[in-house]
Order: C-alpha cells, then sequence, then structure tokens
C-alpha cells in the first residue's frame, strides 16, 4: 500500500491539476515578522508598530464579530485602550460563545513546577504537536505571551484550581513531559470565557463598546482598488427584528470561531457556523489548509438519527479504560458482559503494544472508525453501521476498587450516565470519535490581518498556530493570546496608518453589500421546495465524515465533491424555508449557514485531495508506510494551502452562491529554529 | 414513545399568544428533549406551519442558551439544564406543557425565545473585577486559600440560564446576582470594588423589574448547576456592610 510519490499526483506543476478542480496561482509569505532571533521578533513588532495617540483612539472605530475568547478578549482590550469598538455575537449574550465548552485546560509557560518548562519548550511542544505545518514565528509568540494570560486572568478574578498553600494548580495534558496546563475543574474554557464576558461588560458600561447581541454577519464591505482595497465595514441582520443594518469601521476583525459543524454532527455548538469567515472568503480573504480537522477520540457516540450533536468526554478515560470490539460480527448485539475475553478484540493493544490504548488521537479514532467500517462496531445501528467501540473500566475497577474510579472519573461517568441512561460501573461505555475542533481557517499574516487589508481574524478562525493537529489545551492559549495581547498591538499599526474613508451609507460598494444581503434573504424564503434545511446539512455532514473525514483517499475525495456539488445545487432549488424575513426565524438563519457549508466543504475535499499526504490528524490513504502508519512528505507539502475564491460562471450568481475554480497559492513553511522529524508510536 | 404537548406560541412581543396542541409519535427514550422539539419542528415544517423558535447553542449544559418551562418545572423534572433532559424522564402518553421563562424582566421575543439581557445589564453595573489588560501582576503574587478558592469556583459555575428567575415567585435574579457577588467577593482581587459592586448591582436589578429574594429557595432548587441558597445571605450581608460604609 505504500506509494513513493514522484509529483505525478497532480500537486505540482500542472496547470489543472485534478480534471482543473483548481489552478495554482503565485506563491504567498508573511512579510510581518520582522528579522532577527525568534526570542526578539515580537518584541521588535510591538515596537515597531505605530502608535495610535490616545486623544484620537476614539475617532477610531473597530468591529469585531464574535465574543469568544478571541473576540471577547480584543474587544474589551481594545475598549480599554479607548479605542471605539462595535462587539456582534449571534446568540443573545457574549458569554454564550462557544469557548464556553472547553473543558481540559490553558498552557502557559510559567514553570510554575520548577520540571523544565520553558517558552522554548512549549514552542517546541506546539511546532512538534502541529506535525511541522505551523508557522514557526506565530507559534513562537504564542509560547511567549502565555504566562501573560495567566496573570491577566488570575487578575480578572478567574477561579482556576488552587493547592492547599493557595497557590495555582497545574497538571500535565495530552501526552506532554511537562505540568503546564492551569485548569478550573472541566470547566476551563467557561471561567475564563466569563473573565473576558466580564471585561467586555465593564467596557459596556464604559461606553468605549457597543454591544449587539443577536445580530448575525452577512456581509464584509470592501472599497477601494488594488493596494487600497480595505474591509471598511459589516452588513448585518438583526435577527430579532430581520432589519439589514449597514455598520462602518476603520478595521474589521474575524473572531467567529472554528466551522466543525460542516460535518453537521460535531462537539460545536448548534449555532457555530462558518458563515463570517466564508463571506470574508468570497470577498478575496484566502482560506488556509481548510481540510485540517480535529477529530476526538472519546466522544459518546450517535443514538439514532435524531442526533443534533455530540459530546466530548475527556480522553483521560483512556488512562484505564481498555478499549475493544467483538473479534465476531455476531455478537456485536451481546451484552458486552457475557462476551468472552477470547472474543474480544483489544485492538489499540494489539496493534500498538507499546502505547496501547494511549495512542494519540488521531490514530485511535481511525482504528475506531476502521473496526466498525468491518462491521465490528457496538451500540445501536445509525444508517448502516454500528458506531461504537467499548471503553471498558471492568479492569480498572478490579484492579483499584470502584472508588478509586469513581473519585478519578466520577464526574465523567455520570456526564456519560445521563445522556446515555447506561450505568458505565456495570456496563461498559461506548465511544466514538467526533470532530472537535478545526486547525484550517482564514489566511492571516504575523500580524493577523487577512489578505484583506484591514480585515483581521483571531482564535479558531484563523489558521495560523496548530499546524495540523492540535495540542491540548492549546485552543483556549491561542484565543485569549491573539485577543488580549497580539491583535491589539498589531491592529493599533493599521489604525495610525490608515486614511480615513469617506464611505458612507449610501456608498455604492456599502448598497452593492447591503443589497446582496437583502436578496439571498429573500431568494431563502422564496425557493419553497419540498425539503428542511437540516435534512441538506445532515446529508453534507454524512458526506464529509464518511470521505473527508480522518481517511481520505483520491477516489472518495473525488466522490465527495461530485455528491457535494449535486446537494448544493438541490438546496438552491428545493430547500423550503418558511416565515418570514422580518422577524426572529431560525430556519432562515440556518439556511443562510448551510448555504455556506455547503461550498466550504467543496473546498476542503479539494484542500485535502490536493495534500497528498498523511500528516497531522490526517490520514490518506495513498501516503502510508509499509506498515500501514502516516507517512508525512515534508518535500512535497512542507506548506500552508492558502486558497482564493473565484466566483462562479453561472446561474447562481447574484445570491452570493456557488463557486468557481479556487486558486491555490503556497506559503512555504521555514524552519529556523526547529528540525523536522517523523513520528512514531509502535 | 407518543406524547401530547402543549407549546407556548407567540409570534411576537406584542402578540397575545397561547398554548397549541401538538401530538408526537415514535419518540426514542434517548432523545434529548431539545432533539424532541427538533423533530417535531421538523414535522411541522413539512406540513407548512413554521417551526417553533427556541434557543439553544452548546446543548452540553454549560452555555446557558436554552431553558424552558417544562409543565411548570424551570428546565423541567429533573435537575439540570433543558439541553441535558432526556425523554426518558418522561412517561409514554404523557402530556407535557412548555413554555418559556415567565418574568417581566425577561421579555418574550418569539414562541420559546425571551430576551435575558438585563443580566447583562447586572453585569455590566459591576460583575466584574477592573484589571485592564497588561496591568496584572504575577499570577503567584495573591495566593488564595483554598476554602475561599473554592467557594469562589461554586459560586462562579453559574451558567445566567435565568432559570433561578423563571422558578421565583417573585422573578427575583439574586441566586444569578448572588452568585457573582460570592465569586468575586472571595478572592483577594475582588476587595477594592466589593462594596460598589454590590450597591450597583443591586440597583440595576431592581431597575430592570425583578422583584425580591422572599426566600422560599424555589431558586436554588432549579439551577442546574446547583448554586445553593447561601449566596443570597452573602449578598445581603454585603449589601449590608456596604451601607454602613457610607455607599
Amino acid at each position: 500500500m505504500t506509494e513513493n510519490t514522484t509529483g505525478t499526483n497532480g500537486s505540482t506543476g500542472s496547470s489543472s491539476p485534478y480534471g482543473g478542480l483548481y489552478t495554482e496561482g503565485v506563491a504567498i509569505a508573511d512579510h510581518k515578522a520582522p528579522d532577527g532571533p525568534i526570542e526578539s521578533k515580537w518584541t521588535r513588532r510591538k515596537f515597531e508598530a505605530a502608535l495610535v495617540n490616545p486623544a484620537n483612539r476614539r475617532k477610531m472605530s473597530v468591529i469585531i464579530v464574535g465574543t469568544g475568547l478571541a473576540g471577547g478578549a480584543a474587544a474589551a482590550t481594545l475598549g480599554e485602550a479607548g479605542y471605539h469598538v462595535k462587539s456582534f455575537c449571534f446568540q443573545d449574550s457574549p458569554r454564550r460563545a462557544h469557548s464556553i465548552a472547553a473543558q481540559g485546560g490553558i498552557n502557559a509557560a510559567k514553570n510554575y513546577k520548577e520540571d523544565g518548562d520553558s517558552v522554548q519548550r512549549l514552542f517546541y511542544d506546539t511546532v512538534k504537536g502541529g506535525d511541522y505545518r505551523s508557522r514557526e514565528t506565530n507559534v513562537y509568540r504564542l509560547a511567549e505571551v502565555s504566562a501573560n494570560i495567566i496573570d491577566q486572568c488570575v487578575a480578572q478574578g478567574v477561579p482556576f484550581a488552587r493547592e492547599y498553600g493557595g497557590l495555582l494548580d497545574n497538571r500535565s495534558f495530552g501526552g506532554v513531559q511537562v505540568s503546564r496546563t492551569f485548569y478550573a475543574r472541566g470547566q476551563t474554557g467557561q471561567q475564563l470565557l466569563i473573565g473576558a464576558y466580564q471585561a467586555l461588560e465593564r467596557q459596556v458600561a464604559a461606553k468605549t463598546v457597543e454591544q449587539f447581541t443577536r445580530h448575525e454577519m452577512l456581509e464584509v464591505i470592501v472599497d477601494g482598488e488594488g493596494a487600497e482595497r480595505r474591509a471598511r465595514g459589516i452588513i448585518v441582520r438583526d435577527l430579532v427584528t430581520g432589519e439589514i443594518e449597514t455598520h462602518l469601521a476603520d478595521a474589521v476583525v474575524l473572531a467567529s470561531g472554528g466551522y466543525g459543524n460542516v460535518f453537521f454532527l460535531s462537539t460545536n455548538a448548534m449555532g457555530s457556523n462558518v458563515t463570517a469567515s466564508w463571506r470574508a472568503h468570497r470577498k478575496g480573504a484566502y482560506m488556509a489548509n481548510p481540510c485540517y480537522t480535529q477529530i476526538h477520540p472519546t466522544c459518546i457516540p450517535v443514538s439514532g438519527e435524531h442526533q443534533s450533536k455530540l459530546t466530548l468526554m475527556s480522553e483521560s478515560l483512556r488512562n484505564d479504560g481498555r478499549i475493544w470490539v467483538p473479534k465476531n460480527r455476531e455478537d456485536c448485539d451481546k451484552d458486552p458482559r457475557e462476551i468472552k475475553e477470547e472474543d474480544r478484540d483489544y485492538y489499540l493493544e494489539r496493534i500498538y503494544p507499546a502505547f496501547g490504548n494511549l495512542v494519540p488521537r488521531d490514530i485511535a479514532s481511525r482504528q475506531a472508525k476502521n473496526v466498525c467500517d468491518e462491521g465490528r462496531g457496538v451500540g445501536p445501528v445509525v444508517g448502516d453501521f454500528r458506531r461504537g467501540v467499548y471503553l471498558d473500566f471492568a479492569d480498572a475497577i478490579e484492579r483499584l476498587g470502584r472508588d478509586a474510579v469513581e473519585a478519578k472519573y466520577g464526574n465523567l461517568f455520570d456526564m456519560y450516565a445521563r445522556i446515555t441512561g447506561e450505568d458505565p460501573y456495570a456496563v461498559p461505555m461506548r465511544i466514538y470519535p467526533a470532530v472537535h475542533y478545526v486547525m484550517g481557517g482564514l489566511w492571516v499574516d504575523y500580524d493577523l490581518q487577512s489578505s484583506i487589508q484591514g480585515l483581521f481574524v483571531t482564535g479558531e478562525a484563523n489558521f495560523s498556530d496548530h499546524g495540523a493537529n492540535r495540542l491540548g489545551a492549546s485552543a483556549l492559549m491561542q484565543g485569549l493570546a491573539d485577543g488580549y495581547f497580539v491583535l491589539p498591538n498589531t491592529i493599533r499599526d493599521y489604525l495610525a496608518k490608515v486614511p480615513k474613508s469617506d464611505l458612507t451609507q449610501d456608498s455604492p460598494a456599502v448598497v452593492e453589500a447591503r443589497q446582496a444581503v437583502a436578496e439571498r434573504t429573500e431568494r431563502f424564503l422564496s425557493i419553497n421546495g419540498e425539503r428542511s434545511v437540516d435534512s441538506f446539512h445532515r446529508e453534507l455532514g454524512n458526506i464529509m465524515w464518511e470521505y473527508c473525514g480522518m481517511e481520505r483517499s483520491e477516489e472518495g475525495l473525488l466522490k465527495a465533491i461530485d455528491l457535494i456539488r449535486g446537494l448544493r445545487d438541490e438546496f438552491w432549488r428545493n430547500v423550503r424555508v418558511l416565515g418570514s424575513a422580518d422577524t426572529l426565524n431560525q430556519s432562515l438563519e440556518k439556511a443562510g449557514r448551510v448555504a455556506d457549508f455547503l461550498e466550504l466543504g467543496e473546498l476542503m475535499c479539494i484542500d485535502a485531495l490536493h495534500r497528498r499526504e498523511s500528516c497531522g490528524g490526517h490520514f490518506r490513504a495513498e501516503s502510508q508506510t509499509e506498515d500501514g502508519e502516516a507517512l508525512r512528505h515534508d518535500d512535497e507539502f512542507a506548506y500552508v494551502a492558502a486558497w482564493e475564491f473565484t466566483p462562479p460562471s453561472g446561474e447562481q450568481e447574484g445570491v452570493g452562491a456557488g463557486m468557481g475554480t479556487p486558486v491555490l497559492h503556497k506559503e512555504d513553511l521555514v524552519y529556523e529554529f526547529i528540525e523536522l522529524k517523523q513520528r512514531s508510536y509502535k | 414513545m407518543n406524547l401530547t404537548l402543549k407549546i407556548w406560541r407567540q409570534t411576537g412581543p406584542n402578540d397575545k399568544g397561547g398554548l397549541v396542541t401538538y401530538q408526537v409519535s415514535d419518540i426514542s427514550p434517548d432523545m434529548s428533549f431539545l432533539e424532541m422539539l427538533d423533530v417535531l419542528n421538523e414535522e411541522l415544517n413539512a406540513k407548512g406551519d413554521e417551526p417553533i423558535a427556541f434557543d439553544s447553542d452548546c446543548r452540553e449544559g454549560i452555555c446557558g442558551m436554552c431553558g424552558l418551562m417544562i409543565s411548570g418545572h424551570a428546565h423541567g423534572p429533573e435537575r439540570t439544564t433543558t439541553c441535558q433532559l432526556h425523554m426518558r424522564s418522561f412517561k409514554d402518553g404523557e402530556t407535557i406543557t412548555v413554555e418559556p421563562w415567565r418574568a417581566e424582566a425577561f421579555p418574550i421575543v418569539r414562541d420559546l425565545v425571551v430576551d435575558r439581557g438585563a443580566f447583562d445589564r447586572i453585569i455590566q453595573s459591576g460583575g466584574y473585577i477592573s484589571a485592564n489588560t497588561g496591568a496584572a501582576p504575577d499570577a503567584h503574587a495573591a495566593p488564595v486559600p483554598k476554602p475561599n478558592a473554592d467557594r469562589a469556583f461554586m459560586a462562579a459555575e453559574c451558567i445566567g440560564c435565568g432559570a433561578c428567575v423563571a422558578a421565583c415567585p417573585n422573578a427575583s435574579g439574586m441566586l444569578f446576582m448572588g452568585a457573582k457577588i460570592t465569586h468575586l467577593g472571595e478572592l483577594p482581587q475582588g476587595q477594592p470594588e466589593r462594596d460598589a459592586r454590590v450597591v450597583s448591582m443591586v440597583n440595576q436589578h431592581d431597575h430592570e423589574g425583578f422583584g425580591g429574594c422572599t426566600n422560599i429557595g424555589a431558586c436554588s432548587q432549579a439551577c442546574p448547576k446547583g448554586i445553593p441558597q447561601d449566596v443570597i445571605s452573602q449578598l445581603n450581608k454585603d449589601l449590608r456592610t456596604a451601607l454602613k460604609h457610607g455607599h
């Protein structure tokens, strides 16, 4: 099954790879990170970035879309600095943003345990964890500011776990050998978000921040030509009144989160969506590495066709639980306690004797899918398969006693029991992988500015720090690093230099953007077809999961692209959205989001198709070692794939839908400070 | 399972609204309550009836966005969020009434959706520690005794869902407010603004139209995070202290 990649795969040199699915454009690079030693780049950039006179700040306005860690922190910080900030979220309060659901913790290179941690080591671990597909300069800065985040959060009153002496507690997380993870029980995301939220609300009271809840961004306003093409505002829909509003500003920040819901089922919140990012992409912001998604192995399986979302359980469960499926398909519907030891396949222990049940997330996930695809999954049949494997604590309970297991995992067992109605102390748990996070996102430079001037992207919405796989406890770190410390320092350079705009509500660029939103909204309501928005979303999710999930192949991806195109075509002919545009209309909201997912899904498949290597969380069937392990190709693929949108040439023009042939721009990843290595877990 | 649902429908703030009866059949006991409503909405959409509007987001019991009065109980018969309530908590053939949170301070937007902006405004009035970005000392500069840190954490578990208000016969927001007062008041960082915070938040709470605490304890019973009623005692104590200090 191995293959030597000799450049015949269409990814290099060809003018119309894969039958014209994409074309290749000029290479790009980040020009903002200063020269010099990596330790001094950020200090230098902060010094070189222009300042804005405090008296002028209130005359400068910044729009921030999203109120999670990245958006909420940035809005609060820019408000404190005295800028005029407009903060938008689609939820009923900024405190609902999905950062709130993060459980595990937040990394910081504090070295409070004196166990050898340092900025350098966090930097190294993060680049290695990302399988050498992230940008060194950005990751170093992330590690560098990580310690400040903890100080800031403690000052705000975030109740981190503490030891009896009153100092902060740390734990080791995600297989890392130092204890650098700060946590607040299983609710770290909630506590950090409430900290940022309170800082934000303080600025709302101080009138530096205007807060718009239940407002959804549906278009970005871009004005000017060539070197003067700049983001100047956004079009939003007031989700309560339906009014289409125009908001102009000197800069726009997207902190709108990840797009894991393209898979329909994920651990994301119901409302998490790609629309803000995708609308910006359609206006010229490059989308980088869209196929990089993280799939988490220990989620509660789907219980039936009604399933609306998936719930993650901490993967610490794999420390003591043993994963298995029946050896024989006939046993799959039996009570697991009645399946004899010799009829069980502890497949991770069998395939990976050294690491066993503690293999990395992507391997545990992929092998679970493999055994289910073989027909050896357990639990309810959903679609064609039983999609679940056992995570069995019987041995652990016998070895450690029930009390010890309860002390360690009690809250997780309770959560499992609540959702499934089964008692995990008596019957083995069932688990299955689920989409959890996306490393891909809008391309940004060192300043977190996208390929549209004046449009900045922070947090999960950008691509920059996690490469092809994200380490545990790093998402919260990145969101807050971007929001509190990076963006406020880089955006001022832009704000100090941006020429004043004479754009008004009546300028052509603004009217055009507003009309496009109104027309699109009317279009959804006028199709009046047979199928619900959810049914399209679910079908798209199945395609993505099957062909663009943990294991990808050329054949599968080509098929997926065909299926998605067909589905998108049907969507615009046959979706049924009832009600009107001038009230709260949740079906209408979903229609806009799913329409954008239907385009993103195709781009993800094209990106996955062109990346003919296994790396990070992604296994490419055509790129494996002789014993079936992931094989990376640094000679060919050590670059960021930044995709440029091209408009369609067809009937769907005018409603902001449809897509032409995307253009690939490569940003070469240069490793000056870290040596590239292949990983092995056998 | 087959169920009869009586669900509050209201097209907007100016509509009078009323309960509408729906039948659902073949409901799996493994569905969450909101997934059962998803199924009903799919059926309504197929029939050409507008789906029922209700709020939910994380569906993991942590964001606080969901919240329904289910047969008279905030978040239903179990002590959890609506999204974490499953149909196995109901009996086949049961009639279930579904209404929005009812409180003057939470006006109805549509159907089961209410406006909880009053909670944001209470936080704006003082539910924070003033610490500008970049101004923080080292995180270990101020140790926090573990009992205080644990109590702060317990109070900080509040998800701002509003079940306490919905459950209270007087629509009081004092459990919500007391949780924030207790969270910040237990920490050394929260001391400088402690007096001003409680006075300002209580003023805003009353201004929003929430009622006073009547010591019934329904709030704490309904709270999916189990915030205990003693945070209200803490609130009252802090208020008395602040007034004594001349606030």
